[in-house]
This record gives structure tokens, sequence and C-alpha cells, in this order.
């Protein structure tokens, strides 16, 4: 994660360093090849196990729709659909959310304030995704079923995003549960990065007349906005990944549906479900396809992510501004 | 302080000294989850029959239990379901199939004052298919007399992950009806035509319990802990049984006359009047022939103890005991077993 790359960087001397250096400098180049090295195997090892899917099905993996163990027909659509999705659901709530609370934390908030509500924040980053999970099936789904769900039909139902019978249990609650357990995550980081922005941003911004916000926007949030797309990125890292909550809550359906009131499926869920009673060698090389089809869209949104933060406004050069 | 350490260390170097002088045979077997509560009754039980053996069980799944057996990880597996020919072939010697309970899957759901509901074979797959879509479908209504059934939709639950409670309960539906054998099939995990989906006994029954009309299918053993409505099933011999540990044990007894010698066998919808039709066994599989002989000879004793004495424990998990006839022809299966063809439990 970027968090820290606004900080300028001490060019390495060239000068023949001492023995100690030299030794550093081995042990933590093999701490960083270990890291890609792993990666590397981790993916060598899911493509040998998932090749007899890969053979049988080919690009008619990635392009049907259909799962069915019992006649092994595998198609990947449906979940890689409901990953993207429901992470996408959680973003559009937790990122407002998080960024907001983390700026009211490092901007606005009174000194007395800030130390317990950063404390509760970390705090509900520690709670087990079961918990959030059994409190989804719950509290929350019959809360959509019966209030939300009902009130989004009635006002929003000419979209077909909301439409559909409701369960409770679906693609909104998945996205809901999501949010807020990525919320914490958006939060502490984008917290740490906006107190990291020297006083002399503000100072200035201030001396130049800009009001309160302005200065938010113009010194703080500028300057630190490679580390706050660091925050998002983690938490969009733990939304794609996430298992076990968003399998309780979201009915585990493999179908693509445009409304947000119908079940749906992930690729983490349908792995976690479906891994260990996998009893056919075909079975089991589709679902760690799965497996590798998760890492690979993982990989490509993040990239997609940093891609997008480079074209707005280029990697970090907020002093200037 | 000091002696303190000491003894500390005495102690410690006593007990490492003492661990090969016991001399335990510890005896390792992976595989099914629903069976996993009697299994750890019986492998604790057992140490007081037979203090020298002790068991490690993994509950990783059929899955994982069958493809763990055959590559000769663990001393035996465990399966909610059986083994198929082609598994069997790919195994490095004769594997053998031993029924050790069973279970029973009841259908459970949310109506307002939870009646009394009858259901038969082809009505629960015509829901399941989604072409019975209302409570008061004229073919439900049919079979439950005086019930007043609301004008409302079912929403089907099953569940998700994959399991041997699924096994059992689309067995039983491609048994009686040729239109589920067609679509959907047999299977762990099968492409539900319709419903929700729930992790576990726990993710179905919660969201029976949260969605007004719902009906899915869980365990009996977990249906009678939680006290869940459940469903009476009508069986071969056309009567309408409640699900109860009596009734699955009587569903073994039924098929206990065609059992085949292999004990691989379905237990759903066979004949007896008293047969609840959603029922089937667990096994554990062991290698016929076995490849260790203080191993085997342990495992062989532990076979006739848990089929015989062990039986005992079953009605307390509110698993059905293995009824008298087919404990018979497991004594007789147990006595196959053999170190280096001989068998390993003498005559009894």
């Amino acid at each position: 994660m970027a968090v820290v790359a606004a900080v300028p960087r001490v060019e390495a001397q060239a000068t023949p360093r001492n023995f100690g250096d030299q030794v550093l400098g081995v042990v933590l180049r093999s701490a960083a090849l270990v890291l890609v090295l792993l990666v590397l195997a981790m993916v060598a090892a899911m493509v040998h196990a998932s090749w007899p899917a890969m053979r049988a099905f080919g690009w008619r993996f990635l392009t049907t729709s259909t799962w069915d163990p019992v006649a092994e027909q595998f198609g990947a659509i449906p979940f890689v659909y409901g990953t993207l999705l429901s992470s996408l659901l959680a973003l559009l709530i937790a990122v407002p959310l998080g960024i907001g609370a983390a700026i009211y934390l490092a901007e606005l908030a009174p000194a007395w304030i800030r130390p317990p509500i950063a404390f509760l924040v970390e705090l509900v980053a520690a709670v087990p995704s079961v918990i959030y999970g059994l409190w989804g099936i719950f509290v929350l789904a019959p809360l959509l079923r019966v209030w939300v769900q009902p009130a989004l039909g009635k006002t929003l139902g000419f979209l077909p995003l909301f439409q559909g019978p409701p369960y409770g249990v679906g693609m909104l609650a998945a996205g809901i549960i999501l949010a807020i357990m990525v919320v914490p995550y958006i939060t502490a980081v984008s917290r740490e990065v906006l107190l990291a922005v020297p006083n002399t941003q503000r100072e200035a911004a201030l001396a130049l007349g800009a009001t309160r916000w302005e200065t938010t926007r113009i010194a703080v949030l500028r300057y630190g906005r490679s580390g706050l797309v660091g925050a998002v990125l983690l938490g969009l890292g733990r939304a794609l990944g996430e298992t076990m909550a968003v399998t309780m809550v979201i009915g585990n359906r493999p179908e693509v549906a445009v409304s947000l009131f119908a079940p749906g499926y992930t690729m983490a869920s349908v792995v976690a479900n479906e891994f260990a009673e996998a009893t056919s060698d075909l079975y089991l090389a589709a679902l760690i396809e799965i497996g590798l089809l998760l890492f690979v869209v993982t990989v490509v949104v993040n990239a997609l992510a940093r891609l997008l933060v480079w074209s707005v406004g280029g990697p970090v050069k907020a002093v200037r501004e | 302080m000091k002696t303190a350490w000491i003894t500390a260390l005495a102690l410690l170097v006593t007990s490492a000294l003492a661990q090969p002088a016991a001399a335990q045979t510890l005896i390792n077997g992976a595989g099914a989850t629903f069976p996993y509560p009697i299994y750890s009754k019986w492998f604790d039980e057992y140490t007081k029959v037979d203090p020298e053996v002790r068991f490690n069980y993994q509950s990783i799944g059929s899955g994982g239990g069958i493809k763990q057996v055959t590559a000769r990880t663990v001393d035996f597996g465990a399966t909610d379901g059986p083994m198929s020919d082609d598994q069997l072939k790919a195994a490095p010697s004769e594997l053998l199939h031993i029924p050790t309970v069973m279970g029973a899957v009841v259908a459970t759901y949310n109506l307002p004052g939870s009646p009394k509901l009858k259901f038969s074979g082809d009505v629960l797959a015509d829901i399941f298919l989604g072409k019975i879509t209302k409570w008061n479908h004229p073919k439900i209504a049919a079979l439950n007399a005086g019930v007043s059934l609301p004008d409302q939709p079912i929403v089907v639950v099953h569940r998700s992950d994959g399991s041997g409670t699924t096994y059992i309960f689309v067995d039983y539906l491609s048994k009686i009806s040729s239109e589920w054998d067609k679509k959907v099939g047999r299977g762990t995990s099968v492409n539900w035509p319709v419903g929700l989906g729930g992790k576990g006994n726990e993710g179905v029954s919660g969201q029976v319990k949260q969605q007004p009309g719902a009906l899915g299918y869980v365990e009996l053993a977990y249906a009678v802990k939680n006290n869940l409505p459940v469903a009476s099933v009508k069986n071969a011999a056309d009567k309408f049984v409640a699900p109860s540990i009596a009734s699955t044990t009587a569903a073994a007894a039924g098929a206990a006359k065609s059992m085949p010698d292999d004990f691989r066998v379905s237990l759903t919808n066979p004949p007896g009047d008293e047969a609840y039709p959603i029922a089937s066994f667990t096994w554990l599989l062991v290698y016929k022939d076995q490849p260790n002989e203080l191993k085997g000879r342990a495992l062989a004793k532990f076979l006739w103890w848990m089929s015989h004495e062990g039986q005992k424990y079953a009605d307390d998990l509110l698993y059905a005991p293995l009824p008298t006839p087919v404990v018979k022809q497991i004594e007789a299966k147990i006595k196959q077993i053999t170190y280096q063809g001989k068998p390993l439990l003498a005559a009894r």
C-alpha cells in the first residue's frame, strides 16, 4: 500500500558501504524476493491444480453461467459478477463514510474525543466475520425485508435495481455487510494518512484565506491522495476476498440478476461452500480455477484503480498546488 | 525459585521419557462432519475399553475423507455418501464401507401457527423444482385436509455448502421424481432450480425462521434440538410417517432384506410401514487388507465395539442406531478384515 508514498525518498548512496549495510541489504532483498516467489508459487500451484478444468472447458469457463456439479458443467460468470457487484456496492457505501469519519477525526474533532473514537474504530476492525454474518442473518436481513426493501421498492421500484420479492438476504445485504466490515479499515488508514500531512500545508492554505473546507480539500486531501487510495484499495481487497459473512447473507444463488434484492453468489463463497465435499477431480479443479480467477480479478481491479487515480491527477505532486 | 525451575525441568524430562513407554496406538481418520458428534463420543468412550488405542478424527468433509483414505494419509475415512465405482477403483486396494449409524433429513417450514403438515415425495419435488410456488396449491391442500394454507409464495431454502444432508434429500427426490432425476440429479451440491442457499443447518433453519412462507430441509437431529416444525412424509407403503429416531431405524430395517454385500445402499424410500423415507447410513471406510497389523487389529476391534456396545450412545445424540439384522451383516464384514491375508479378529 502506498500509504507513505508522499514522504520524500532519500536516494541510496552509490559509495561503497560497510559490511553491516551489505548484510542488511541482502536480508531485506531476500525478504522481498520471498514475497514475490510466494505469489508465483501460488499461481503455479493453482494453475497446475485447475488444469483439468481448463482443459475441459477452456474459455467457456469464463463465458457461461451454469454451475452444475452433478452434470459437471461449470461456468464462472455469476460468481465474478457477484464478487464485483457486492464489492462495488460496499465501496459506494464505505468510501464516503470511512473517509468522512477520518476527516472528522483528523481535522475537526475536539482533541478529547479523538482517542476513544479511533480506539472504537480499531475495535470494530477486529470483530470476526462470522459474527457479522450471524448479525446479518438475524438482524440485518429481517430489517431489510420488512422495512428497507419495501420502502425502496415503493419509491425507486421503477429502477430494475430495486425490483423483485424482498427476501432480506441477497446482493443488497451482502453489500451492506461488506461496507460495515470495510469502513473501519478505510477510516483507520485514512486517519493515519491525514495525520501525516504536515501542518505547514494547512497553515499555508489558511494564510491564503482559505476556509476550513477549502483547506481540507486543497491542502490535506490532495496531499494525502495516494495514501487515501491505498486505504480504499485495502478496503476493496478485504471486500473482494471476504467469505464467511457474505456467504451467510448473499443467498448463494449462482445467477446474474440486475436487482439488488435478488440472491447472488461470490467466488470466495462458492469455494468455501463446496470445496470440502467436492469429490470428483473435475469439480475440484473447477473450484480451484475459481480461486485462480479471484486472484486474477483482484490483481486487475487493483491495477485499474491505480491507473484510474494516475490518469486523474498523476502520481502525487501535491506540494506544488 | 531455583528449585521450582529444577522441578519443572525434571517433570519435563520424565514426561518426555514416559511418552514412548506408553506405546499407544494412534489411529488417524478423516471425513464426514455429520457423524462427528457421535464419532468423538465413541473415540472418547473407547479409551475406557482399550486404553492402548487413541483415535484422531478430523471432520473435514466426506470428499476430503475419501481423498485422504485413498491416498493412505489416514488409517480410515468416513463419508455420508457411498463411494462411486470409479472412486473405489482408484483406491490402492479394496475398501470396505462399514455403516455406523443413520441420520434422517426433515422438511421444516415457517407458516403462521406452525400447523402439522404432510408431504408426498412428488409434491416436495415439484416445490423444489419451482412448479408449485404457493402454499395453497391444490396438491398441497389435498394432502393436508383441515389445515388452512395461506395464499403465500413458498420461499425454498436449501444448503449452500456441499453436504451429505443435501445428498440424502436429493437422492430421495431423484427416486420419486423422474423429472428431478433428469433435470437436477444427485450430489452433495446440485444446481438448484429455485431457492435461497443457507450455509449449514443453522443457515437453512435461520432463514426458514426469518422468512414467512419458507420451506427448507435440515438434519433430524438439528430439527429436534431446536424444536423446528417438521413435516410427515409419505413412504413407499403409502403411509405418512413423522421423522423420528425410531422411524429412521425402521427405514434401515426395511432395507436390510435387500442389503447389497458392500453396504453401498441408499436408504431413501425403503419398504416398510413405519419407515421414514428420507434416511441414510453414514459409513466408515477401511481397507480390507490392513497395512499394519497392530493398527488393523485395533481398528477391527473398535468397529466391532462400535456396532454393538457403541450403538447405545446413538439415541442421546439423536442418531438412529443400526437395526439388528444389519448389525449381523456388519459382523460378517468386520471378520473379513485381514492383515496379509490373515483375518485380524479371531472367530467370535
